[in-house]
């Protein structure tokens, strides 16, 4: 049996890092190379070792592909092309290429510069590793060579996001990377058409979670901020500066508006504005609502959201302030988290998920004191609110997905191991599919399918066809084909006999038998003829015999009659090999008669 | 495989290709030519065209035909709404087309005519750009013919036809030409189109595979492959290899097709698109000089970025950025929305742009600067008070029969300071000027047209290498108006197999399928016996049951079926198995008899002493005169002629004599 071989090296049965092995076909191909945010040390890249012990990986791996820009599924990528050494090629989408970049240069910046690490991949690294990228669009199907072959489906969760189906041969794969299910207020939902891979590979961030309307969670984030900033509290939004933030603008846009409120809306700078644009300039990869309108109004041109500046943390009053980066773990998002968290009267809105090691994720579990970097601690006193904008499927989307492309095994990535078993049971029960979710650097495979592909000559093809349809219609009867397989100069094809030896350049021998048997019967020899004719058609039903010229014929066999009509008849018998079975029968037939 | 050939305008291509059971149509482009028949449209009443005396043929007095002809400066005009020629309609039945596929908006202007009101069903491919600025040219078409108007209908006319004058006696077929379509028919239409992208391989029913592929031509003009299992059809429609803003043409995928079906190449060969560049912006800039203004007659999209890029470069070059760029269409504001976020299917350099990010075209700077000013039409609003002179004013339609452009050749057409620039090719300049005849202002053709010409056009057929090639008729002659010109033809030579069509032709192409593609399963792979007939040559006899679901077809084990016939009733004898029963088990002899190993089985298998061998001119005849037998054997054949006892024996032996698969 062939098999699919796939080792996650990061987000096996966890999130961050994602970086999964997949080994289809004799092709080796890295789906995603992330890092993990809640790491400061080695742990922060996924083992790369695994695949080569030392030096350049690029004669172990045949390509990589890049799901989308989130840090944690391409923020390795510099370290590993320029750093580790890789030369192949690298598919992603343009918007994914286009903003990439610019969250790793963001992220260089935030860890070199701020945090004065050293070994870390330098601002020409990050354009050198870019050179590498080929930039797909969706439903392009790129040959990576002459045997593997990947296509783009949209996945919806931020701009550019992509799933990727991947085949050699007659084997397939489909990883989702992450993605969303429900199209929200700025991109659409995920698609994928029937396309039945051996393997889905899919994310399950949420994978036990049903997520209540969408309508209803916007309805209470936008509540608790009018509240607080009604009591002249302080909203701080940590976010990442693609993405959930531009959703949570246009919202909070167009409920400022409605509600004609004047408390400022701050967006960190720097970032906000260059991504605006690109989402400006991407706007096909945006729902359809915003494609359709995009020429009267861009729906990414802010009016009540004006750029931040650092010394407006200490301003007294309201304010709801976007900034960099989502998981608080680092940047202005963390500073000012540092100013305003002793104050009860402020609030801090965590609209995804975060990482294990994270403040974010230390506040989201209850802590009411937090070590921050250089050992400092801040206490929280401000109130600390989750709202799970992040726009991954929920455990229906995925099922959803199982759905529509129709996978033979599912494989679960990106969540953590106790709700990916729920899951996993929630799927062999449904759809009654093998579902593996193997750890990291645990190697999964997964049996599949032979199919052999041959040629039919059209005319043994068409023969049947006409066959099957001069017969009254029956569903249950089977179409029966029959040929002659010739495997010749690396094709390999079915044919009528006939053309079958012209092809292997033989000739048929044709071997015919000839028996005689004496019947006692008067008369003309024509009538002792309708005789067995009338004998044969009585016991052969349904056969197709015929009287020509003298003769019955039934398939291959003959019968002949001679004799003056005063004589004994001569019956003879005679047909060829293939139709030994029937001969016989109708020999023994006459010469029962005759006795 | 055959070919429906509808349309008789080369860069206007409508075809229907039926293949494999699918009936597929190639593009649907509208030959818009016959509306320079008909007499301008302007938008502000005209005192100089509804004054033109009627025309009325001699010794014809047809009442009715009062008022429907109008004679300017000798050339008779329909007073009428503008009629288009439609792809024709009685070759082929539209509600039996399975999918339409567009090649790029300019050939596109059909659809409507096409798959409302037809029983069309099927569906229709485009790529996105393709869908998004087609739909804003078929909504500028629309709205020009519908904000003016015809109060009455011309067409008695189309009776009288030989009483007329040339060009309009020569009038192809005018009662089967339209009016145009309703902007709800537009929509209708264009919800039918399903958007692909390039290299996407889009299934037809399990028959066929279709894949755009990028022609470089305009913002997501596509070549088409439509390939089955074995067999690869090409088909071209306009293309380019210039450097202009679209992706560059994907030449490697046409390579080796069956057939190659070539449309769209240049339709002024004898014009360099580079040079006339080069004129245009001299004579922009000598009219702008001398204080005229220029009218560029144009689309909404396509060379139109490039010009902007173009002229604004060389006005800056010469001092004059004080002077303003008017685009002046309903789409306007849509079209340099849509250039601006269609980076994905732009040449690398623009691309790039995207991702620092900027505007991939200079012209959102030129509109930040104000250099470039857009709106919707002469009335709108700002226009009036923006207005100053000079200027250059892009607009439309390039026919110069409805738009814009109308009122302009109205406003400048008695001035000798200003000029019309023709870029576009779809329309003879003279023929669209011939309605505002006498002139003043100067007119210039500087045709700029991308397309392949025939020097581009013979060599890419050199390296596609077709079977067979499919052009139209017109390509294997020189231009109508440059005869001598021999080298502006598709070259005929020994190595390629050319047929030519014209507009009605149905043509049959010899492409003729061979095998196709089926899987078999491994459990019948399994149970093959391989008989290896020389190194290199292997046969084996296969009996499956074939299921056949979306014309994809599988190799399964065939199940006994259990309505068998033996044993059913003891009293009688067995029954022979039907032949589809005995199937499974059927092998065929191959190959010529050994003589002396069968007599020696003979002998010693079965016991026949005595044979007797006689050779004649076929092969030789064994009689057994023991046991009576006669046995012929020839080089491909054997007889056994003998009784029934006898024969089980000599059937064994024989069979183990002989090869057999």
């Amino acid at each position: 049996m062939p098999e699919i071989k796939i080792i996650p090296l990061g987000a096996g049965q966890d999130v961050g890092r994602s970086c999964i092995l997949l080994n289809i076909g004799g092709k080796k191909i890295m789906l995603d190379c992330g890092m993990h945010m809640g790491y400061q040390d080695e742990r922060r890249f996924p083992d790369f070792s695994f695949i080569a012990q030392e030096g350049p990986i690029t004669g172990y791996i045949d390509a990589i592909i890049i799901s989308h820009f989130h840090l944690d599924h391409c923020g390795a990528l510099p370290y590993l092309t320029e750093m580790v050494g890789y030369n192949g090629p690298i598919y992603m989408t343009h918007p994914t290429k286009a903003i990439a970049p610019i969250l790793l240069e963001d992220m260089r910046k935030v860890s070199v510069e701020r945090k004065g690490e050293s070994n870390f991949f330098t601002s020409q690294m990050i354009k050198d590793c870019m050179k590498k990228v080929i930039a797909v669009t969706l439903h392009q199907s790129v040959m990576v060579d002459s045997d593997l072959e990947i296509k783009a489906y949209y996945a919806g969760h931020v701009l550019g996001a992509a799933m990727f189906w991947i085949r050699v041969g007659n084997q397939s794969v489909v990883y989702t990377g992450d993605y969303n299910m429900t199209p929200d207020r700025h991109l659409g939902a995920a698609w994928i058409d029937k396309c039945r891979p051996d393997v889905l590979i899919t994310e399950s961030t949420y994978a036990t979670t049903i997520r209540d309307s969408k309508r209803c969670r916007e309805r209470d984030f936008l509540k608790k901020v009018h509240e607080c900033v009604e009591r002249g509290g302080k909203v701080l939004i940590p976010v990442f500066a693609l993405g959930r933030a531009q959703e949570l603008c246009i919202l909070l846009e167009t409920y400022w508006e409605r509600m004609n409120l004047k408390v400022p809306i701050y967006f960190a700078v720097g970032l906000t504005e260059k991504a605006n644009n690109y989402y400006k300039m991407f706007i096909t990869w945006t729902n359809q609502k915003i494609r359709k309108t995009f020429v009267q109004r861009n729906m990414f041109d802010f009016k009540h959201i004006k750029p931040f500046d650092k010394t407006f943390i200490d301003n007294p009053g309201a304010m709801v302030v976007f900034a960099t980066p989502g998981m608080l773990h680092a940047g202005l998002s963390l500073q000012i988290f540092k100013k305003w968290a002793p104050n009860e009267n402020n609030m801090v809105i965590m609209p995804g998920f975060c990482v294990q090691g994270t403040v974010g994720h230390k506040i989201l579990n209850g802590a009411k004191k937090v070590e921050i970097e250089n050992r400092q601690v801040v206490e929280v006193k401000m109130s600390v609110q989750y709202m799970s904008f992040s726009a991954h499927a929920d455990a229906k989307g995925i099922m959803q997905l199982i759905q529509y492309c129709e996978p033979r095994n599912v494989l679960l990535v990106h969540g953590e191991a106790a709700k990916m078993e729920f899951l996993k049971e929630k799927i062999k029960q449904e759809f009654n599919l093998d579902c593996f979710m193997p750890a990291n650097g645990e190697t999964c495979v997964i049996q599949t399918p032979h199919r052999i592909p041959i040629d039919v000559s059209l005319p043994l093809l068409k023969a049947e066809s006409v066959k099957y349809n001069a017969l009254p219609p029956d569903p249950k009867r089977p179409r029966i084909i029959h040929g002659v397989l010739v495997m010749k100069d690396k094709s390999t094809c079915l044919m009528d006999v006939d053309e079958a030896c012209k092809e292997a350049d033989i000739s048929r021998h044709m071997v015919r038998f000839t028996s005689t048997v004496r019947l006692e019967d008067f008369g003309p020899a024509g009538r002792t003829t309708d005789k067995l004719l009338l004998h044969v058609q009585e016991k052969l039903k349904g056969w197709n015999v015929v009287y020509q010229e003298g003769n019955i014929s039934i398939e291959s066999v003959l019968v002949k009659v001679e004799g003056a009509d005063d004589e004994t008849k001569t019956v003879y018998v005679s047909w060829t090999n293939q139709d030994e079975e029937l001969g016989s029968y109708i020999l023994e037939l006459i010469q029962t008669m005759g006795n | 495989m055959k070919l429906y050939c509808l349309s008789s305008h080369p860069s206007k291509p409508c075809h229907v290709l039926r293949f494999k059971g699918i009936t597929m149509m190639l593009d649907c482009g509208l030959s818009a030519q016959t509306v320079l028949s008909f007499l301008p449209l302007p938008l502000v009443p005209s005192a100089r065209l509804s004054g033109l005396p009627n025309w009325m043929p001699h010794g014809c007095s047809n009442a009715q035909l009062e008022g429907e002809l109008k004679d300017c400066c000798g050339r008779v005009f329909i007073d009428s709404a503008p009629e288009f020629c439609v792809p024709q309609e009685k070759i082929v039945d539209f509600s039996e087309i399975d999918v339409i596929l567009i090649s790029n908006y300019l050939c596109m202007m059909a659809l409507p005519f096409i798959t409302e009101g037809t029983g069309f069903e099927g569906v229709v491919y485009a790529t996105e750009p393709t869908l998004h600025i087609g739909r804003f040219f078929l909504e500028e078409l629309v709205q020009y013919i519908e904000q003016t108007p015809k109060a009455s209908l011309a067409s008695h006319w189309k009776d009288i036809l030989h009483f007329l004058p040339p060009p309009l006696c020569d009038s192809l077929k005018p009662r089967s030409w339209r009016h145009l379509y309703s902007l709800s028919a537009v929509n209708s239409s264009l919800s039918r189109i399903q958007m692909v992208g390039y290299d996407e391989k889009l299934d037809v029913y399990g028959a066929l595979k279709v894949t755009p592929v990028s022609s470089g031509f305009c913002l997501g003009s596509s070549n088409w492959i439509i390939s089955s299992d074995h067999e690869k059809v090409a088909y071209i429609s306009g293309s380019s290899t210039l450097t202009t803003h679209p992706r560059p043409m994907d030449q490697s995928a046409l390579k080796n097709a069956d057939v190659l079906i070539m449309t769209g190449l240049t339709q002024t060969p004898l014009c360099n698109p580079d040079s006339m560049l080069g004129e245009l912006c001299i004579t922009v800039s000598t009219t702008l000089r001398s204080g005229g203004c220029v009218l560029m007659p144009c689309y909404p999209s396509g060379v139109i970025y490039d010009l902007f890029e173009c002229l604004s470069g060389h006005l800056e070059n010469l001092g004059l950025t004080q002077v303003p760029m008017y685009f002046i269409s309903p789409v306007a504001d849509t079209s340099l929305g849509y250039s601006n976020i269609l980076a994905e299917w732009l040449s690398q350099g623009k691309q790039n742009k995207v991702y620092l990010p900027e505007e991939p075209f200079p012209h959102a700077f030129l509109i930040k600067n104000n250099r470039l000013k857009h709106f919707k039409n002469i009335y709108a609003e700002g226009f009036s008070t923006e207005y100053r002179q000079p200027c250059v004013v892009f607009c439309g339609h390039p026919s110069l029969r409805f738009g814009d452009s109308v009122h302009f050749m109205e406003l400048w057409g008695s001035n000798s300071q200003h000029a019309v620039v023709f870029t576009e090719p779809d329309f003879p300049y003279l023929e669209a000027l011939a309605p505002f005849q006498p002139l003043a202002m100067k007119a210039m053709h500087c045709p700029i047209d991308t397309s392949l010409n025939f020097t581009q056009g013979n060599k890419l057929v050199r390296d596609l290498k077709p079977t067979t090639l499919v052009i139209p008729e017109s390509y294997l002659k020189p231009p109508v108006e440059a005869p001598s010109r021999t080298d502006l033809v598709i070259e005929q030579t020994d190595k390629n197999n050319i047929i030519s069509f014209k507009g009605g032709d149905v043509l049959t192409l010899p492409l003729k399928r061979k095998r196709a593609r089926v899987n078999l399963s491994p459990e019948v792979c399994n149970k093959l016996v391989v008989n290896e007939i020389r190194m290199g040559v292997n046969l084996a006899t296969l009996t499956g049951q074939l299921q056949v679901k979306d014309n994809h077809h599988h190799i399964q084990v065939l199940e006994p079926s259990g309505t068998s016939n033996q044993g059913n009733n003891p009293s009688t004898k067995k029954l022979p198995r039907r032949p589809e029963e005995t199937l499974s088990q059927m092998r065929y002899e191959w190959g010529s008899l050994d003589l002396d190993t069968f007599i020696q089985r003979l002998r010693e298998d079965v016991g026949i002493a005595e044979a007797k061998v006689e050779q004649n001119s076929n092969g030789y005849i064994i009689h057994l005169p023991k046991e009576d037998a006669l046995i012929i054997v020839e080089d491909k054949s054997t007889h056994v002629n003998c009784d029934p006892e006898l024969r089980y024996k000599l059937r064994k032996v024989l069979l183990q004599c002989l090869n057999r698969i």
